[in-house]
C-alpha cells in the first residue's frame, strides 16, 4: 500500500485549517472514541504502531513515553514545532494546513498519559504558522474542545499555550527548548536526567515533534497495528519527506517510512533539471552525513539509512547535481553550525568556525598542503565531545563530504582555484513552484 | 524585585508613559500562560512585546522586561543578545532578511543577497543610508521547497526571482 495519505490529504484545500472544515473530515472523532478507552490502551496503540519520531533522532514514541515516572504530577507536554534543521519544511505545512490536526494529536497524548497542560513552542519565524496555530487553538476553546472539559465531556481539563521562540537553531534540540521556554537562553543541558523524567519546571515532559503528534488522531482510529503495516521494520506509518535543491519538483512528499531515496528523487519528483547526473544527496537534514550518487538507491526507513551510514534525521532532503561544488556547499553548512553554535562546549564553539574558515580557504583557492586531514581531524575533535548533539551535527557533514568526494576537495588544493568557477551553486532554479498537495496518482 | 511602583519613571526614564503602559497591558494575558511562580518563562514573548512597541531593546525596555518578570536585568540582556530575532540597537525601518543555507543558495540566493547589498549600498547587517532598509543574511528559513526564500518584517516571502525581489523591497517606505 503506497497511496495511504495520513496527513497531506487536504494540504491545500479550502479552509483546511479551521474547525468546521476538519470537523467535516471527520476531525475529533479520535479523540471521541479516546474518552471511552483507558488511557493506557491508548499508550500501548501508540507502541504498537511503531510510530517513530519525526524530529530527528526517530526514538519510539511510545516508549518515550512510557519513561515518565508514574506518580509524579503535573506532567507537561511540549510540542517541537521549532523546524529549523537545513532542508526541512513539513512540519510548517501541517500548522498551516491541519493545524486541528494537531490540536487533536495533543489532546490525545495529554489524554493518554495525564498530562493538563500542553506547551508547542514555534520557531519565531513562522509568523503566518503562528497566527493560523492561535486562530485554530482559539476555535478549540470556543468549541468546548479544550479548556476545563476535553471535547465538553471528559472531566478532563486540558490547557494548550503557544510559545513563540526569536530564532535560535539550538532551541530545536529538547533540553535546549526547555530552557527557552523557561524564559532563558537555549542552553542544552546534561542527559540525564531525561526530560521525561526532570524536564519544564523540574517536572516530568514529553517532547514531541509536530509530524509526530499529528499521526496519533489516525493511529487511534485506525489501531496500531494498520500504522505499522504502512512502514517496515521497526518504523510505522508514512512519513513527510522533503525534498529541495536540484530537482525538477521540490515540495514535501508523503510515503511510505521505508520508501526508496532514488525512486523519490527520479520520479516523484521529476529527477534532476536538464537531465544532468545526480551527484550527492543529503538525507535527512544538514547534519546528516551526506550520500554519493551510487548511494542513493536505499530504503529511507531510520534503520535502513542507519545501515547506510547516515540518518532519516527530519526527512530533508537535499539534492545537489554535478554543477555543485561541494567543498562550497560544506562550507556553507560548516558556517551554519557555526552560527548555530549555543557556544557553551569548547569543541563546538570554536571547532564549527575553524572548519568554516578551512573550507572558506579551500574553496577561495588558498587551500594548503594538509588541509583537508586537518579538517577530518577538527570534525573528529568535536563529535562526540559536547554536551548536545549539534557538534556531531557539526562533524559529520564534514567527515562524510571528504570521505566520499575528497579528489573535489584535493583538486581546489592542488589548482589553488574552485574548478567549478562562478557557478559553483549549480545552475539555478529562480521559477520553481514547490508541489505541497497530496501525491499524484 | 520588581519595581514597587510600576508607574514610576524606574530605571527606564527615557521610556514613554504610554509605552509602558501597553507594555503592561498586553503582558498581563501573556503571563496567564505560565505557572504563576514561572513568569520568568514569559521572557522571550515580553521582549518581542518590548521590541515591537519600543522599536528596539534598549537597556531601559530589557530593564522594563526584567522587572516586570522579576528577574535581573541581566538575565534579560542574556536572552536578548542569544536570539537573532532580537535587536538591541536599533534597525533601519523595515528588515529585510535573506536565506543563505544550502537549499536558497542551490536556488540562486547568494545572487539575491549581493544585488540586494549592492542596490542597497550595505554589508551584511548594514542599513541603508535613507534609514528605509536593514539587510542581512539568515540561517534556514524553513522555505527550502519554495526557494529562495527572505523575511520582509517577519513576514515570509518565497519563490524569490530577482524581479520579485526588487518589487517587494522597493515597495518598502
Amino acid at each position: 500500500m503506497t497511496d495511504t495519505l495520513i496527513l497531506t490529504q487536504r494540504w491545500g484545500t479550502k479552509d483546511s485549517h479551521t474547525l468546521a472544515s476538519y470537523r467535516a473530515a471527520g476531525g475529533y472523532a479520535a479523540l471521541e472514541k479516546a474518552l471511552a478507552l483507558a488511557p493506557a490502551s491508548i499508550v500501548e496503540e501508540v507502541k504498537v504502531s511503531n510510530l517513530r519520531g519525526r524530529g530527528g533522532a526517530g526514538f519510539a514514541t511510545g516508549l518515550k513515553w512510557s519513561f515518565l515516572p508514574k506518580d509524579v504530577r503535573p506532567r507537561y507536554l511540549t510540542v517541537n514545532a521549532d523546524e529549523s534543521e537545513p532542508g526541512t519544511f513539513k512540519d510548517r505545512y501541517i500548522l498551516e494546513y491541519e493545524p486541528h490536526m494537531l490540536i487533536e494529536g495533543i489532546a490525545l497524548t495529554c489524554y493518554a498519559n495525564d498530562i493538563h497542560a500542553a506547551y508547542i513552542y514555534i520557531r519565531g519565524e513562522f509568523a503566518k504558522q503562528t497566527r493560523v496555530l492561535e486562530s485554530a487553538l482559539e476555535e478549540a476553546y470556543r468549541g468546548g474542545i479544550l479548556g476545563k472539559r476535553l471535547l465538553g465531556k471528559a472531566d478532563f481539563a486540558l490547557d494548550v499555550f503557544v510559545h513563540r521562540g526569536a530564532g535560535a537553531y539550538i532551541c530545536g534540540e529538547e533540553s535546549a527548548l526547555l530552557e527557552s521556554l523557561e524564559g532563558k537562553k537555549g542552553y542544552p543541558r546534561l542527559k540525564p536526567p531525561f526530560p521525561a523524567v526532570i524536564g519544564l519546571y523540574g517536572r516530568p515532559t514529553i517532547i514531541n515533534n509536530v509530524e509526530t503528534l499529528a499521526n496519533i488522531p489516525w493511529i487511534v482510529l485506525n489501531g496500531g497495528k494498520a500504522f505499522a503495516a504502512l512502514g517496515a521494520g521497526k518504523s510505522g506509518g508514512t512519513r513527510l519527506f522533503c525534498v529541495s535543491g536540484h530537482v525538477n519538483r521540490p515540495g514535501v512528499y508523503e510515503k511510505p517510512v521505508h520508501y526508496n531515496l532514488k525512486k523519490l528523487i527520479m520520479e516523484d519528483c521529476g529527477g534532476i533539471p536538464g537531465g544532468r547526473a545526480v551527484k550527492a544527496v543529503i538525507p535527512g537534514g544538514s547534519s546528516s552525513p551526506v550520500l554519493s550518487a551510487a548511494e542513493i538507491d536505499v530504503s529511507m526507513e531510520f534503520d535502513a539509512l542507519k545501515a547506510a551510514g547516515t540518518m532519516a534525521g527530519s526527512g530533508g532532503i537535499i539534492v545537489m547535481d554535478d554543477s555543485a561544488c561541494l567543498v562550497r556547499v560544506l562550507g556553507r553548512i560548516a558556517k551554519f553550525y557555526a552560527e548555530e553554535s549555543c557556544g557553551q562546549c569548547t569543541p563546538c564553539r570554536e571547532g564549527a568556525p575553524w572548519m568554516e574558515g578551512v573550507l572558506e580557504r579551500i574553496e577561495h583557492g588558498e587551500g594548503r598542503e594538509g588541509d583537508i586531514d586537518k579538517l577530518v581531524q577538527m570534525a573528529n575533535n568535536i563529535g562526540g565531545q559536547t554536551i548536545c548533539p549539534l557538534g556531531d551535527a557539526a562533524a559529520m557533514p564534514v567527515q562524510s563530504f571528504v570521505k566520499k568526494f575528497r579528489a573535489e576537495f584535493e583538486r581546489h588544493v592542488a589548482e589553488r582555484r574552485c574548478p567549478f568557477g562562478a557557478g559553483a551553486w549549480g545552475k539555478a532554479q529562480q521559477t520553481r513552484q514547490a508541489f505541497i498537495g497530496p501525491a499524484p496518482s | 524585585m520588581p519595581n514597587p511602583d510600576p508607574s514610576a519613571a524606574g530605571s527606564w526614564p527615557d521610556l514613554p508613559a504610554e509605552g509602558v503602559r501597553r507594555f503592561d497591558l498586553e503582558l498581563a494575558p501573556i503571563l496567564k500562560h505560565y505557572p504563576e511562580d514561572r513568569r520568568a518563562s514569559a521572557m522571550l514573548p515580553a521582549l518581542r512585546l518590548g521590541q515591537e512597541i519600543f522599536s528596539h531593546l534598549s537597556p531601559s525596555v530589557m530593564a522594563l522586561a526584567a522587572d516586570r518578570l522579576g528577574v535581573s536585568p541581566a538575565r534579560a540582556e542574556e536572552v536578548a543578545t542569544f536570539y537573532v530575532m532580537f535587536h538591541t540597537r536599533p534597525v533601519g525601518r523595515h528588515l529585510v532578511e535573506v536565506c543563505t543555507n544550502v537549499s536558497c543558495c542551490l536556488a540562486g540566493a547568494d545572487h539575491i543577497f549581493k544585488d540586494l547589498k549592492e542596490k542597497l549600498g550595505v554589508e551584511n547587517g548594514g542599513t541603508s543610508a535613507d534609514g528605509r532598509v536593514t539587510l542581512r543574511e539568515v540561517e534556514c528559513l524553513g522555505s527550502c521547497g519554495t526557494a529562495p526564500a527572505m523575511l520582509v518584517d517577519e513576514e515570509m516571502e518565497e519563490g524569490l526571482t530577482p524581479d520579485k525581489v526588487e518589487r517587494i523591497v522597493g515597495a518598502l517606505k
